[in-house]
């Protein structure tokens, strides 16, 4: 066990080293001359230099990229061009409405998918599941900041149930957050509940075909202990992979129904950051969530090992 | 479940055809503005009603579906084109270096989502439809490497392969000969669900201003320009993404008709 | 009063009919062996009983379990009949048991789910169980995990759940099947033992009359869905019995013999594999699958190889068909080597061909057989083109029984044996001087294996073949060999005449494998 996380461990370090000299080349390599791309091309001279010398660039590539590898470590991003204020402060701000706005999504998918996906897979054939699996099938079709948009025209707009956008901030209480959050959520969520309820489903169907089912039925179980006791489990080695890969997408389609509901996150942060031509910025944020990305993929390694014991004693 | 399949292949071939009869006509010039109709709900003139501009939806929808399909083909196209022989090349040494270095390369691909991707691009050479592009293909491809290096793994361990490995075949040759026209069904099923979502990412790129620019219509750009005119002109939110709807749910369709359809056979012909 | 009965059981999967007619009996205490070829349906009678048939399935007729009307029994009451008075044990030990459970756990559960025991008593049993089974928890441990077990102490991981709650009637589908013959003794023989120690009745299903005809009281022979006749084994006079029996022990009639030049040399051969490395910086292990193996094969000789499952035959037969390089040693074919340098030698290459054992993935779904039997050609150098390539494909069909036009088919369209001889027809169209033949008849019912052994044995004759035999049956080897290898953990430990190998074993593994082997009783 200690040995196949120390392997996962290794290969995490890796993946984030990699990913970060992919950002760095692509962000601050390729563009020639970052100052001079952001300062557009009518800048003098003396400004440029004053720019360069203020963001750090006049170093050697490999220099400037320990350094903000180095600050990175530190909690230091660098600091906004735009804002002229330390990048971190201004993300950490963001990801207190990006974050949890992912998390809520996941957890709404994940309590509408297990049901549905188990349900369906034990009526298999039935009207209920034909229901389900048409409901998944559109919910995998709509986009999801359309479906954003409907909900505010009924629920905001119509009904007044919600206000149509805009956060609060945590300062007013957890309740009202979670309100604003709540439209965003379930817009974020619904796609992703719908394919992890197909991945459900799906997985539970194989498994249920397994020969240890049907050992498990000649010992006498039911059809449903069979499926709660054996089935279930063994599905959820499938299941956790589109959980970690979703994660991934809850990230990136926060950013964009962020745009719907007015929320200042890390989407509304980037989206400003590029018209502003704003380098820094963008670099922070991408480094972020591909950070993040990384880490859910690692943790879901680890839930491998703690589901299946065959991968505990490997290397 | 026949039925899935040419409900799904009617509806993508209506939305081709659409598409594709957009480049001969259009119900109303979309690039005439008509201030005097501008916002005005379906009627019979304008079937799917008009926008901000007067320009009308229909024709809108019609051609913005030409930058959808092609951004969306074009990606599978890069994602087939890069993915497949990069999961055949690991396949076929498996657990040497170089399926090592392909499948950690694919990890790190999927730690960037195309939102990323088209983030990166458009802040250092602008937007533009081809950002999409780009962002989409790159993400498609750790999804067909990893599909057919899957794939490749099991069929590599069937006897036919050794049978031809037997006869003097190289690696090279047994991929093409053997393991790729098996793998056929499989890509098809796979390259619909990657084009569905091809469309769907997009949309959410034009959205948020990544993708297609103006004046070039797109699905995900006519619902952003609506959000904020929804509360007294929810058709111009509504058809577009219903476009969007439909056109997913027509592929997913299919897909899933092709895969009921040919998946059986091939499991039942090769066991 | 029996303990199973089953009367003129029907029984359809759509609107196709399994099973016809379909009466037999189990007393307590006895051993009923059922014994088909596939498709026969004793498998699915067998499910009938447990009625955990597939969806679709529809049975009529009666079944009277130790006084219960299974037929006419609810699915709840069902579930409080099995594991009770009924246990089952299947024939794939490797995918019968839940992966992510421990077996104690796996073997405490039949009795929580019957019987209102707190987990810590049924653990309790559990191990009492396992003990009865031949796995004491001082040896295997209950905390173990199924990947951690072999396939032999699985299937019995498996019997101890089937007969943990000690039930009336024990089924058991091919439980031996997937096992190596010794393994199949010693659980052929934990079953007996349950038997005679509980007074259980048992229902034994196989395939192989060998297995059955020395343990059970009554044999049932089953064809397409029927039961062709029931009685004591010396007792069957149906004339399908008798050619089972005939086809189970076929000796094919062959002509040639060995010759005195050798075509293939094995000196010294050794093949490593390495093992995962220990930790980062450890150094990877090496696994020696063969070990310092010689022979020769003469001219026109059929040489047996035999050796239980993971004791190196089938890599020896790579290496010696150049797929893979050996680390030490020289194997050559009529003085030539099959790698050269770090190439495998194309000329040596062409000479030697294979048939593999699974009828199923032995040919691309997507080829013709006709592109499929003509693929060794790429081994020349000058291949035959158009019309002379089509006439060889022909040729090389009419060889093995089949017709020319079968070139134009797909391998789907063709049954297991006819899969086989094709695979055969595929081997002889470069016109090899050796073909390998890698447990070619394994899988094939005993009837078609009969009639595939003559075809081998008359073409033998009629092309001066040489086969280098590899298989785990030793009775289909003491048919049709000449002389026999015996291999274990990577080295021969016994060779010589296979006649007088087979009735003078000298070495003590050789003789535990012929023990082990089942054997037909010696019938009048």
């Amino acid at each position: 066990m200690l040995r196949y996380a120390g392997r996962r461990l290794f290969s995490l370090a890796v993946s984030l080293w990699v990913a970060s000299l992919v950002i760095f080349l692509a962000l601050e390599i390729v563009p020639g001359d970052p100052a001079a791309y952001m300062l557009g091309i009518n800048a003098q001279e003396d400004t440029l230099a004053a720019l360069r010398e203020e963001l750090g660039l006049n170093g050697s590539p490999m220099e400037r990229y320990l350094a903000w590898i180095g600050g990175m470590f530190q909690g230091d991003f660098g600091t906004s061009y735009t804002y002229r204020t330390p990048v971190s402060e201004m993300i950490a701000d963001r990801l207190w409405v990006s974050l949890p706005l992912a998390l809520f999504a996941l957890a709404l998918s994940t309590l509408i998918a297990f049901p549905a996906g188990i349900l369906a897979a034990r009526n298999r054939g039935s009207v209920v599941d034909v229901a389900i699996m048409g409901g998944t099938q559109l919910g995998v079709a709509i986009p999801n900041f359309w479906f954003a948009m409907l909900m505010v025209l009924v629920f905001a707009i119509n009904l007044r149930w919600f206000s149509a956008g805009g956060f609060p901030g945590w300062s007013e209480g957890i309740g009202p957050a979670l309100k604003a959050l709540t439209l965003p959520a379930i817009a974020l969520a619904l796609p992703q509940a719908s394919i992890l309820a197909r991945v459900m489903r799906s997985a539970l169907l194989d498994t249920l075909g397994e020969d240890y089912i049907r050992t498990a039925r000649a010992k006498g179980l039911t059809q449903g202990q069979a499926l709660r006791r054996h089935a279930l489990r063994n599905a959820l080695i499938p299941v956790l992979t589109i959980i970690g890969l979703q994660f991934s997408f809850l990230l990136a389609g926060a950013i964009i129904i962020e745009n719907v509901f007015y929320l200042p996150g890390l989407g509304r942060l980037v989206f400003q950051a590029i018209s502003a031509r704003d380098l820094i910025v963008v670099e922070s944020v991408v480094m972020l969530l591909v950070f993040a990305v990384i880490m859910v993929n690692f943790a879901v390694d680890i839930a491998y090992a703690w589901v299946d014991p065959r991968l505990r004693g490997r290397r | 479940m026949k039925a899935s399949l040419w409900i799904g292949a009617l509806i993508s071939a209506l939305v081709t055809g659409a598409a594709l009869l957009s480049f001969l006509w259009v119900p109303h010039d979309i690039e005439a503005l008509d201030i005097a109709n501008k916002i005005k709900p379906p009627s019979g003139a304008h079937l799917l009603g008009t926008d901000h501009f007067g320009r009308d939806i229909l024709s809108m929808l019609m051609v913005g579906a030409r930058t959808s399909i092609a951004v969306a083909i074009v990606a599978v196209v890069i994602g087939m084109g890069f993915g497949v022989p990069l999961g055949l090349a690991a396949a076929a040494r498996q657990g040497g270096w170089m399926d090592e270095v392909i499948m950690r390369g694919n990890d790190l691909i999927f730690a960037f989502p195309s939102l990323l991707i088209a983030i990166m691009i458009t802040a250092v050479f602008g937007a533009g439809a081809v950002n999409a592009i780009i962002a989409i293909g790159i993400f498609n491809i750790p999804v067909f490497a990893r599909l057919s290096r899957g794939a490749a793994l099991s069929l590599w361990t069937r006897d036919y392969v050794l049978a031809a490995r037997v006869a003097g075949k190289g690696r090279l040759r047994i991929s093409a000969e053997h393991i790729l026209p098996n793998l056929a069904n499989l890509l098809i099923v796979q390259g619909t669900i990657q084009f569905s979502l091809g469309i769907l990412a997009e949309a959410a790129l034009s959205y948020v201003g990544l993708g297609a620019q103006p004046p070039v219509p797109s699905w995900g750009r006519m619902l952003a320009d609506s959000q904020t005119m929804i509360s007294f002109a929810p058709h111009m939110a509504l058809f577009p993404g219903l476009a969007i709807l439909l056109t997913v749910l027509g592929l997913n369709l299919m897909g899933d008709g092709l895969r009921d359809w040919l998946d059986p056979r091939l499991a039942r012909d090769a066991r | 009063m029996s303990l199973l009965e089953i009367e003129n059981l029907r029984l359809g999967i759509g609107a196709v009919e399994i099973l016809n007619d379909v009466s037999l009996a189990v007393t307590a205490g006895e051993i009923l062996g059922v014994i088909g070829e596939s498709g026969s349906g004793k498998s699915m009678t067998a499910l009938s009983v447990m009625q955990l048939l597939p969806r679709g399935a529809g049975c009529s007729g009666r079944i009277t379990l130790n006084g219960h009307d299974v037929l006419a029994m609810r699915e709840a009451e069902m579930c409080g009949l099995r594991g009770q008075e009924v246990g089952m044990v299947f024939q794939e030990p490797m995918t019968a048991l839940n992966p992510l459970q421990t077996i104690g756990d796996q073997v405490a559960e039949t009795i929580l789910i019957h019987e209102d025991a707190s987990r810590a008593e049924a653990m309790e049993r559990a191990h009492e169980v396992l003990r009865r089974v031949d796995l004491p928890p001082g040896r295997v441990a209950p905390s173990r995990y199924p990947h951690e077990l072999s396939g032999g102490q699985r299937q019995r991981v498996c019997i101890a759940m089937a007969i943990a709650l000690r039930p009336r009637l024990l089924i058991a589908d091919e439980p031996t099947t997937a096992l190596d013959v010794t393994t199949q003794a010693e659980v052929l023989r934990l079953l007996k033992r349950l038997v005679a120690e509980d007074g259980m009745g048992l229902l034994l299903i196989s395939h192989d009359l060998g297995v059955v005809a020395d343990m059970a009281d009554k044999i049932a022979i089953m064809q397409h869905g029927r039961v062709v006749e029931t009685g004591r084994f010396s007792d069957l006079r149906d004339p399908y019995s008798l050619a089972l029996m005939e086809a189970s022990d076929h000796k094919p009639d062959r002509a040639g013999h060995a010759g005195e030049t050798p075509v293939l040399s094995v000196r010294e051969v050794v093949r490593d594999y390495p093992t995962p490395r220990q930790g980062w910086l450890g150094k990877p292990g090496l696994f020696r699958a063969v070990d310092h193996i010689s022979f020769d094969i003469q001219r026109g000789e059929n040489l047996g190889l035999v050796g239980e499952s993971g004791c190196g035959k089938s890599t020896l037969a790579r290496a010696i068909l150049g797929l893979e390089e050996v680390q030490a040693g020289a194997i050559t074919l009529d003085g030539q080597p099959v790698f050269d340098g770090h190439q495998a030698n194309r000329a040596v290459r062409r000479r030697m061909q294979v048939v593999f054992q699974d009828p199923y993935g032995s040919f691309n779904p997507r080829w013709t057989v006709g592109r499929s039997v003509a693929e060794p050609f790429h081994l020349l150098d000058d291949p035959p083109k158009g019309a002379a390539r089509e006439a060889a494909v022909v040729e090389a069909l009419e060889n093995v029984g089949l017709s020319g036009k079968d070139r134009q088919k797909y391998i789907h369209e063709f049954s297991g044996g006819q899969r086989q001889r094709i695979a055969l027809a595929r081997a002889l169209i470069i016109r090899p001087d050796l073909i390998i033949l890698d447990e070619a008849v394994s899988a094939l019912d005993v009837q078609v294996r009969a009639r595939m052994l003559d075809l081998l044995a008359d073409l033998s004759d009629r092309l001066s073949l040489t086969y280098l035999f590899i298989s785990h049956d030793l009775s289909v080897v003491r048919n049709v060999t000449d002389r026999v290898l015996v291999m274990q953990g990577g080295k021969i430990v016994e060779e010589g005449e296979t006649e007088a190998v087979f009735v003078a074993p000298r070495h003590p593994y050789t003789r535990q494998l012929i023990e082990a082997a089942p054997r037909l009783p010696k019938t009048a």
